[in-house]
């Protein structure tokens, strides 16, 4: 255990000091950007039911990864403007009580996912880059995917500070806000471009099958605990970062090198069942 | 000049009409019932005079000054509700927002209204509890409360006793009853239970499909629905 934590801390230490590992402060800061802002916006999603839009979004990133990489495009500048555009669908299947929003976002899911890896095989082939795109890469991380995080980040924060209690009144009761003159088809627009952007922008260095975990482990986790949104939506953004940091490092200081975006889900997991726990324990106080 | 004017209103979904021929006029002080059965109409008219749906034909005014912000509403609950992680004085807060404008922050005079709204409600001890951990009939309080920030004129309930037991449904009828004499607030009530509207309200509007009646109480006894309606009523006790 000791060798362990000796082993550990000097990786920490490695990664924030060592001038050589450029690509290990990228992940760094673009990962603890998008943790924090997945974390703000999950909070949201996961009260609104629409929890499985970061998944189903992810897929449409992959399929469209596929396609840009087989014509040689720039992958994040065909894949950003199609899960938006899939993200505003989306919202408006919802608002269509004809179309159930669930279903509608298995079968876009099914089909985007379906599409990458038909284009993938008849083009490429599976190669590293596809899997990395499926499982993520820490090593991918370009100058300017840290300028739009930097940005996206303020730009979700400033939203959340500014705007919070209507953020609060949408996410409760949308006819309600409505009905106070509360433009909540704004919000819901605001809500599905941001989740959009993280989702493609998460998805390199976490994969497409696991980004989501990011947007809806955390405010599940602050849920067990928390009982006001004020409180949820700020547990939710700081176990965020921290099991981002926890998982980043571990991954990277541990002799074998485990894969990022699979240690920052599992160290998420490992806190939900935290919470979990102290929750029961909480709960059979009060009763005692 | 009345709050609330229909003109030969028709609302409706796409591809149906849920309810057409609505003519009545709601004045400040009086508390109307919508009446009728499932599907009769009556949210959707609702949802008419919130203006969160058109009306087809026909036309909703809002005299007397008052202004769309100014209408508080008490929709009905939602799954989403149900374990939502508020704070009780949270949400009585965010029916302040609509009033608020664009401003970002809860002023001193927004926390006030919200203490007062509370506190008329009986529910001032309720503040500091979460939402989810609440009854059913203190999460109305709670809703009630709210839709009091956003108003001191008008206020429109949705099923307000839906799901709650006899007793706490006669509470909250009263309290209902309390802000429309103490506070005069005009209330606008959708609702299926023909003895307490019979009892608290001053006008019925009662839908099927199509308006069947409109006028006060007394007159509603005397008329052929009225007396179908109130008899069944009586039966089904």
């Amino acid at each position: 255990m000791t060798t362990f934590l000796r082993e550990y801390t000097q990786g920490v230490y490695d990664i924030l000091i060592m001038p050589e590992y450029t690509f290990m402060r990228r992940a760094l800061v673009v990962g603890l950007l998008v943790s924090l802002c997945a974390a703000l916006l999950g909070v949201s999603l996961v009260l609104k039911r629409y929890s499985m839009i970061g998944d189903g979004l992810s897929r449409v990133g992959f399929g469209t990864l596929a396609i840009a990489m087989a014509f040689n495009a720039a992958p994040l500048t065909v894949s950003i403007p199609a899960v938006v555009a899939v993200a505003f669908l989306l919202l408006r299947l919802r608002e269509n009580s004809k179309i159930k929003g669930d279903a509608a976002i298995a079968l876009i899911s099914a089909a985007s996912l379906a599409v990458g890896v038909t284009v993938i095989s008849l083009t490429t082939g599976m190669n590293t880059d596809v899997c990395n795109y499926m499982f993520g890469s820490i090593l991918s991380m370009k100058e300017w995917e840290v300028t739009l995080s930097i940005a996206l980040t303020v730009t979700v924060l400033l939203l959340y500070l500014f705007f919070f209690g209507k953020i609060f009144a949408v996410t409760f009761d949308e006819s309600f806000a409505r009905a106070t003159g509360i433009r909540a088809g704004g919000y819901n627009m605001v809500l599905a471009l941001l989740t959009a952007v993280i989702t493609v922008l998460g998805m390199r260095m976490m994969g497409a099958m696991l980004i989501s975990s990011l947007l809806i482990i955390p405010p599940l986790t602050a849920m067990r605990l928390c009982k006001k949104f004020r409180s949820v939506t700020v547990c939710s953004a700081v176990l965020s970062v921290l099991c981002f940091f926890v998982g980043l490092t571990l991954s990277f200081a541990l002799p074998r090198g485990l894969p990022t975006g699979s240690t920052v889900v599992l160290v998420n997991v490992a806190m939900f069942l935290l919470f979990w726990l102290l929750s029961l324990l909480k709960v059979r106080r009060k009763v005692i | 000049m009345a709050l609330i004017t229909c003109e030969t209103a028709a609302f409706g979904y796409e591809g149906g009409t849920a309810v057409r021929d609505v003519n009545f006029a709601l004045h400040g002080g009086e508390y109307l019932c919508v009446l009728g059965e499932n599907g009769s109409g009556k949210s959707t008219l609702l949802k008419g005079i919130l203006r969160l749906k058109s009306p087809q034909s026909g036309r909703v005014i809002l005299g007397d000054g008052l202004r769309q912000r100014e209408i508080g509403y008490l929709p009905q609950q939602t799954v989403v509700q149900k374990d939502f992680p508020a704070g009780a004085f949270e949400v009585v807060l965010s029916g302040c927002l609509g009033a608020r404008g664009i401003r970002p922050f809860y002023t001193r005079k927004d926390r006030q209204q919200a203490e007062q709204s509370l506190r008329l409600l009986d529910g001032w001890e309720l503040r500091n509890r979460c939402y989810r951990e609440l009854s059913g009939g203190q999460q109305q309080r709670v809703l009630l409360a709210r839709a009091l920030c956003a108003t001191k004129r008008l206020l429109l309930l949705d099923e307000p006793a839906a799901g709650l037991d006899p007793i706490v449904t006669q509470e909250l009828y009263q309290l209902i009853q309390r802000i429309n004499c103490e506070r005069g607030v005009t209330i606008l009530m959708v609702s299926h239970d023909v003895n307490a509207a019979v009892q608290h309200a001053s006008h019925i509007l009662h839908l099927q499909g199509r308006q069947l009646f409109f006028g006060t109480v007394r007159d509603y006894a005397q008329t052929q629905v009225g007396k179908r309606f109130l008899g069944e009523g009586v039966n089904a006790e």
